[in-house]
């Protein structure tokens, strides 16, 4: 990858959530694609304004959970038939209804996990440095009050001047650069 | 109440919400800085009130019981207790019992009230996460020290060793292990997760770079981005509906350490779901005991309103309901099943020579609770609710002595009866684990950002989001 220089992106901040819904809407339509919505509380129609509806969270934890139980299952058979089998009051090596019971919990247990950290992997998490952060606003607000819109630089739509006049006929608080 | 005219007599209580007629989940007048600012303030200010020291040092001065009691314990093995033959299980198996359930609260709380979108429980969640997760330590304690060579406790796991000895999985004491650490794990997992975006406002608020470094850490760099903040909310849902079979599961698994053994007054198919009711009982019983102390030491009344006490009591009302149909079928099934043993069992339960123990646990557990939860003045009386929560927590504790001592002691054969007394350093590791659970929450409250201040912002009537770019009050004003 070669080195980031430069703008990352113009950075609008906005006081109510309606004003970035609205402003990311009319972003869209316009025909920007490469933006982020930074909010301080999930705001879902800040999602749909950018198109962004599934995600593989419950893929990723749906295939934790199946490894969980197989794991658990498979495990308990091996031991208790072939490993180290053990006559306990001549129950049946292949107990199966009593396996059932730590599978059960090792389901949880690594669907649990894979929701969880299936998550931050895809989030790309964790992550200390980002662009954003560098924006003097940014940490003043958005994890508190302030509602952000990024049209980040990457997007072909992007130019300094016009994107910049584009985003202050919102009424926006500031629209700063953003810097790699 | 839409048709409210002239008539009809003023509310008085401006916490009253006049569209329901209920307590107001927050306190009117809030906005998305103010309530950040009330609760990270707690953990972010310099000037730490000397109560939280006072209280930091009783609850570790107490849980030193734990690290004495448990060091004589390891130099001299589990005959320093109480337990003998035919009482072979004592204090520890009851304090296990006890502190786990105490622990489900926390779960249901936030998972099973998400699941059922009970927004009112966003106040409260954390706290009771941390509470859950601090009584799974407590109740982790007992199980280890109780196997007699602790040291070797991690037998229990099932890894490749080189004596080739692997576990049993046909035993409830396996199936103790898989739930109780899973629990744990999930608990903590669940716990982190939902701090993540609190720790990144705590990070940008933080003036102190040690502070900064600390919570930035933990953040991951968390920055409220939509994209994942929808992830987030996607795995906080999946969490929620995992959490709650498994809170479900770990208690009727502990039940099953009871009702999988062939004893009259344990051999009983009523148990899972009368132990799962049961620690719901007992675990908001103590989500009171903590919230009550501190709305008041922290001034968070706004936040954590009558109606959230109002609402845990109605929890305890109907969870106590459920307990209380528990112990009458004990006692119908000790006459139905027509087995001398049972009704031996629960004759010798009610009138034998630990017969108080019984009575007892109906006076805390059924008559004073659930006699008085039903008049909403005394469910928002908070010295009312703390000194019962107290008391139904009594309670809880002696349900468990109840079940594994009186059950116990006088079995199948006469010339085997004995009794169970307790010794001082049972005691004092039961008294301890207090001490380590007040330790562990001072803690917390000091630390961690106490109440999810995400999920309060999304409470608020800011988060109205209109079409046409304006927010909500202007569009309300323009309208009028």
């Amino acid at each position: 990858m070669p080195p980031r220089e430069g703008i990352y992106g113009l950075l609008a901040e906005f006081n109510t959530p309606s004003e970035l819904v609205y402003a990311t809407e009319q972003a869209r339509h316009a025909g920007y694609r490469r933006m982020e919505c930074y909010t301080p509380y999930p705001v879902e129609e800040a999602a749909e304004a950018l198109h962004f509806h599934t995600t593989r969270v419950p893929l990723v934890c749906l295939l934790g959970g199946l490894m969980g139980v197989t794991t658990a299952f498979l495990m308990e058979t091996w031991i208790n038939v072939w490993a180290y089998p053990l006559n306990i009051a001549g129950r049946p090596l292949f107990s199966w209804p009593a396996f059932i019971i730590p599978a059960y919990e090792w389901t949880i247990l690594f669907a649990g996990l894979s929701a969880a950290f299936g998550m931050l992997a895809l989030n790309g998490l964790p992550q200390l440095y980002h662009p954003v952060f560098n924006a003097p606003n940014f940490r003043n607000g958005a994890t508190t009050d302030k509602f952000f819109l990024c049209l980040e630089a990457a997007d072909p739509m992007f130019s300094l001047d016009g994107t910049r006049t584009f985003l202050e006929q919102f009424p926006a608080i500031s629209v700063v650069e953003v810097d790699h | 109440m839409a048709t409210k005219g002239p008539m009809q007599d003023p509310i008085v209580d401006p916490r009253i919400d006049p569209r329901t007629g209920e307590y107001a989940v927050i306190a009117p007048g809030h906005n998305f800085k103010s309530v950040t600012q009330k609760i990270a303030g707690i953990v972010l200010t310099s000037n730490t009130p000397l109560g939280w020291f006072f209280g930091l040092m009783v609850g570790g001065g107490v849980a030193m019981g734990v690290v004495i009691g448990c060091t004589w314990l390891f130099l001299k093995g589990v005959g320093i207790w109480g337990v003998t033959i035919p009482g072979a299980w004592g204090f520890a198996i009851i304090n296990f019992v006890w502190w786990i359930g105490i622990g489900h609260a926390g779960t249901l709380i936030s998972a099973i009230l998400l699941l059922f979108k009970q927004t009112w429980r966003n106040s409260i969640n954390r706290f009771a996460e941390a509470m859950t997760i601090f009584a799974v330590v407590c109740a982790g304690t007992f199980p280890l020290i109780h196997v007699g060579r602790p040291w070797l406790a991690y037998w229990l796991f099932p890894y490749p060793n080189t004596m080739n000895v692997w576990p049993q999985f046909r035993s409830p004491l396996a199936w103790d292990v898989f739930a109780v650490s899973t629990y744990a794990t999930i608990s903590i997992v669940f716990w982190y997760v939902g701090m993540i975006p609190d720790f990144g406002t705590l990070r940008d608020r933080a003036t102190m770079p040690a502070a900064k470094y600390f919570y930035g850490m933990l953040s991951m760099g968390w920055r409220g981005s939509t994209r994942h903040w929808i992830r987030y909310e996607s795995a906080s849902l999946l969490l929620a509906g995992l959490s709650t079979p498994l809170v479900l599961s770990v208690h009727t698994v502990i039940s099953f350490d009871f009702a999988v053994a062939a004893l009259a007054g344990w051999h009983t198919t009523i148990f899972p779901p009368y132990f799962v009711a049961g620690a719901i009982y007992s675990g908001f019983a103590m989500v009171i005991t903590l919230a009550i102390p501190i709305r008041k030491f922290y001034h968070l009344e706004d936040l954590v309103t009558l109606r959230h006490l109002d609402n845990m009591a109605k929890v305890m009302l109907g969870t106590g309901l459920i307990v209380a149909y528990g112990y009458g079928m004990e006692v119908f099934m000790a006459w139905y099943s027509a087995s001398h043993w049972e009704f031996f069992m629960m004759w010798n339960r009610m009138f034998g020579p630990m017969g108080w123990a019984y009575w007892v646990l109906i006076l805390t557990n059924i008559t004073i609770p659930l006699t008085t939860l039903w008049s909403r003045k005394l469910r928002v009386n908070v010295t009312y609710l703390f000194i019962l929560s107290f008391i139904i927590n009594t309670g809880m504790w002696f349900e468990r002595f109840v079940i594994v001592v009186t059950s116990l002691y006088r079995d199948y054969l006469p010339s085997s009866w004995g009794t169970y007394r307790a010794t001082k350093w049972d005691y004092m590791i039961y008294v301890g684990t207090m001490g380590l659970f007040t330790f562990l929450f001072f803690l917390f409250v000091r630390f961690l950002p106490m109440i999810p201040m995400s999920e309060i912002r999304m409470m608020l009537p800011q988060t109205k989001v209109t079409h046409g770019g304006k927010n909500a009050e202007t569009v309300s004003e323009e309208s009028a």
